[in-house]
């Protein structure tokens, strides 16, 4: 790719991040609602119900990443994961399912599991 | 064919009108021998008259010393198929799992009642799919292959996709299909139906060998040389078709030669040329970092000391894909596929797809939708490949996968050239210094991973439904005193035993499908399970649900048969790869997808209603208990289902579990 591309490639996915990031501002973000979207649109089958991720999927929670960060990955995903387009999965859903995944409890520290100290 | 022959007296067509007294009447013949069977009629064609021999004490404990009035039998003479239950059983095969049928009848009642059903036992199956496959889990354990019976036709279909299974896992399952060739004089109808000019085209592209005998000689020298074929390296299926006249009709004296049965002696198995061998020892010698990767390496438990050996000499890190126990987790020296980047020489044992291990593809419809492939190992890494496949390729189905350029190719068997291959690094010199430099990496990242492995599985350690992290490590910890062998984890992606079990013996993992064909793993842990009872070990399994649905009814055969097997359900509730194949689709079409009712794309979910594998389970005569959603129940039932299997009967938990 030319770097002129490259350039104006990174421009465009910085003014995409700051979009999604200004409108989520606006959005009060829904743990509850995001949990729905984040079934819905059939992230729990690579991440798991909780985000614990897996062979499939990356760990999403706990340590969530930034939701302007999230955001980007989501929409421009060139990898593995398919990517969701704003008219697939919606700004307000995405931050509710952030707010979702930052909801979801820290996990135990795995000494103080019997089964994992075995 | 048989029926060219005109000798017999009593022909077939009279025989299918007395087949209820034909069954004490066969059995009249169990105290002949081949040979005696040819002598004796020899002398009944002299005499124009056939005579029954008189009963076997067999058959006389088996009808309560009242032995049937020989005189009345409609086939005179010793059935061929009994000759058939000879030359079986001069090959040791302990089973038959089948699903009986009529076109091998003859040689159904010959195995029950001349052959007194042991050595070959019968195992009554549901599915001719279910017979292959337990056949197929068997021989992972036993490393002694089983035979199936099955129609021709109709019975082979079911079957097909199992023999394909075995053939991608390289593993020898006999199959023997009856069929009726005689186009004139068999039966009209249903039989003619489930008759074929050539039952073997079916599954030869998936087969090393096929036969179909003409004769009980040509019989017996088939089915050694097919138990040969399929037991020397690369193992395979092989396939035989059983003519239904040749098995009903009499044996018949052919000009005074009398039958003989082939001795079997195995083929020693193929080994990598010397001169290669003794280059690849130099190359990794050699290397800086070199690798081994090792997929179906290990045939038997002796390889894995050697591998050790290997490793250490070299102070390689080795990654084990999995279809079999190659090498223990437990040792430093084991290490992800990750491994590969940074070698400088990699050693490929039977490894299925050479190209994926150093090559990966990703599936994110660029290019035109293709996707995109990338290297994962360095410009310039040597590769040097060991592999009896090679010996064996056929062209239509492709499980040959994509063409990897090696340096060093060896066609050969991997553990047969293992002892040739130590002694050749050993005598190229390895830097003793830098193996033990590289170990001690290597047990320092070993270490790291595992720790953490436990950490990631401790988040959503108290989710429901269950994680697969605590579906494992509850299993574990109601086992890990036992003598315990896992014999399968299914579910797309489910790797936990792999990152947290001590896997180190050979029977404690035995891979996979091999061909990805789904509803492998119900009767293969069957299978396995048959193995393990009979050396005296404990037997668990995780099955996904989906799994399950193909063939369930192989439940029934391990419940009648008393095959004590733990079977901890992955019950997730969908045909999971699926559910993400078409969610990757409407992503790439940017539609949203269509879920109907349920949490997977519509068609891949197995909801609304719910399975109740537990009851499903309970009604073939299995110890059941489900559906368990909350992980603090897990424990208790896992340890009520061990009591249960220790006194010889199978278990089933019904466990709802998080996706992967």
């Amino acid at each position: 790719m030319p770097v002129t591309n490259v350039i104006l490639s990174a421009a465009k996915n910085l003014l995409l991040i700051s979009a999604i990031a200004s409108a989520t501002v606006a959005h009060a973000a829904s743990a509850e609602k995001g949990k729905a979207a984040f079934i819905q649109h059939g992230c729990w089958q690579c991440h798991g119900f909780e985000g614990q991720g897996g062979t499939a999927g990356k760990q999403l929670a706990p340590n969530t990443m930034p939701l302007a960060a999230m955001s980007a990955f989501v929409r421009n995903s060139n990898g593995p994961m398919p990517p969701y387009t704003k008219a697939v999965l919606s700004d307000d859903e995405l931050a509710d399912i952030h707010a979702y995944l930052e909801s979801r409890p820290k996990p135990r520290d795995y000494k103080t599991i019997p089964l994992l100290r075995q | 064919m048989a029926r060219k022959n005109t000798a017999p007296k009593e022909g077939r067509r009279k025989f299918l009108t007395g087949f209820v007294a034909a069954g004490a009447a066969t059995a009249a013949a169990t105290t002949l021998s081949p040979a005696r069977a040819a002598e004796e009629l020899a002398q009944a064609d002299k005499s124009k008259a056939s005579k029954a021999a008189p009963p076997s004490r067999r058959q006389l404990e088996a009808e309560q010393g009242e032995p049937h009035e020989l005189g009345d039998a409609r086939i005179k003479g010793v059935p061929g198929s009994d000759f058939m239950v000879d030359v079986i059983k001069t090959l040791g095969i302990k089973y038959v799992p089948a699903n009986c049928a009529s076109s091998y009848r003859g040689i159904h009642e010959s195995l029950i009642d001349y052959g007194g059903n042991k050595m070959p036992e019968f195992l009554t199956c549901m599915h001719e799919e279910s017979a292959v496959a337990m056949g197929h889990g068997y021989f992972k354990i036993a490393g002694k292959p089983l035979m199936t019976l099955c129609h021709g036709t109709v019975g082979l279909q079911h079957a097909s996709m199992a023999i394909y299974n075995a053939w991608v896992d390289r593993v020898p399952v006999i199959v023997c299909g009856g069929n009726d060739l005689d186009a004139a004089h068999r039966p009209p109808g249903v039989p003619t139906t489930h008759s074929a000019q050539d039952i073997n085209a079916l599954v030869r592209d998936f087969t090393k060998w096929d036969d179909q005998p003409v004769s009980l000689q040509h019989f017996a020298q088939s089915f050694v040389r097919a138990y040969k074929i399929a037991t020397t390296p690369p193992y395979g299926p092989v396939m035989i078709s059983l003519d239904a006249g040749l098995q009903q009709e009499p044996i018949r004296n052919h000009g005074g030669e009398k039958l003989y049965i082939p001795k079997f002696v195995p083929t020693a198995p193929p080994q990598g040329d010397s001169g290669a061998v003794k280059e690849a020892a130099r190359m990794l010698v050699a290397a800086q970092n070199p690798v081994i990767v090792a997929d179906r390496c290990a045939r038997t438990a002796a390889a894995i000391p050697m591998l050790v050996e290997l490793a250490e000499l070299l102070g390689a890190r080795v990654v084990d894909q999995g279809s079999r126990v190659n090498f223990p987790r437990t040792h430093p020296l084991s290490s992800p596929p990750t491994a590969v980047a940074n070698a400088d020489v990699i050693l490929g044992l039977e490894l299925n797809d050479f190209w994926g291990t150093v090559n990966a593809f990703t599936d994110n419809a660029v290019n035109e939708g293709i996707g995109v492939n990338r290297s994962r190992i360095k410009p310039g890494t040597k590769l040097i490949s060991i592999s009896s496949v090679e010996l064996n390729t056929k062209s239509n189905y492709q499980d040959f996968q994509r063409f990897q350029s090696v340096d060093v190719p060896m066609a050969g068997d991997a553990e047969a050239t293992l002892p040739a291959l130590i002694e050749a690094v050993k005598r190229a010199g390895p830097n003793k210094g830098a193996a033990e430099s590289r170990i001690a990496a290597a047990r320092k990242a070993h270490a790291e991973a595992h720790e953490r492995a436990r950490q990631a599985a401790a988040v959503a350690w108290d989710a429901s439904p269950v994680s697969t992290a605590r579906l494992v490590m509850e299993t574990y910890a109601a086992i890990r005193n036992l003598d315990w062998s896992l014999v399968i984890a299914e579910g797309s992606g489910f790797t936990w035993p792999f990152r947290l079990w001590p896997i180190d013996r050979h029977y404690q993992w035995i891979g996979r499908s091999g061909g990805a064909g789904v509803g492998y793993a119900a009767p293969a842990s069957v299978g396995a399970a048959l193995a393990n009872r009979d050396a005296g070990r404990f037997t668990v399994g995780f099955q996904s649900d989906g799994d399950l649905m193909y063939a369930p009814g192989v439940l029934w055969t391990a419940a009648k048969h008393r095959i004590p097997l733990l079977s901890v359900m992955h019950n997730n509730r969908a045909w999971h790869q699926e559910v993400m194949h078409v969610q990757r689709m409407a992503n790439f079409r940017n539609r949203k997808v269509n879920t109907g009712n349920d949490l997977g794309p519509v068609g891949t979910s197995i909801m609304n209603p719910d399975v109740e594998y537990h009851k499903l389970a309970e009604s073939m005569g299995w110890w059941a208990k489900g559906p368990i959603k909350d992980p603090a129940q897990l424990g208790p039932a896992l340890r009520e289902a061990v009591k249960v299997v220790q006194s010889g009967q199978p278990a089933l938990l019904n466990v709802w579990t998080q996706p992967r």
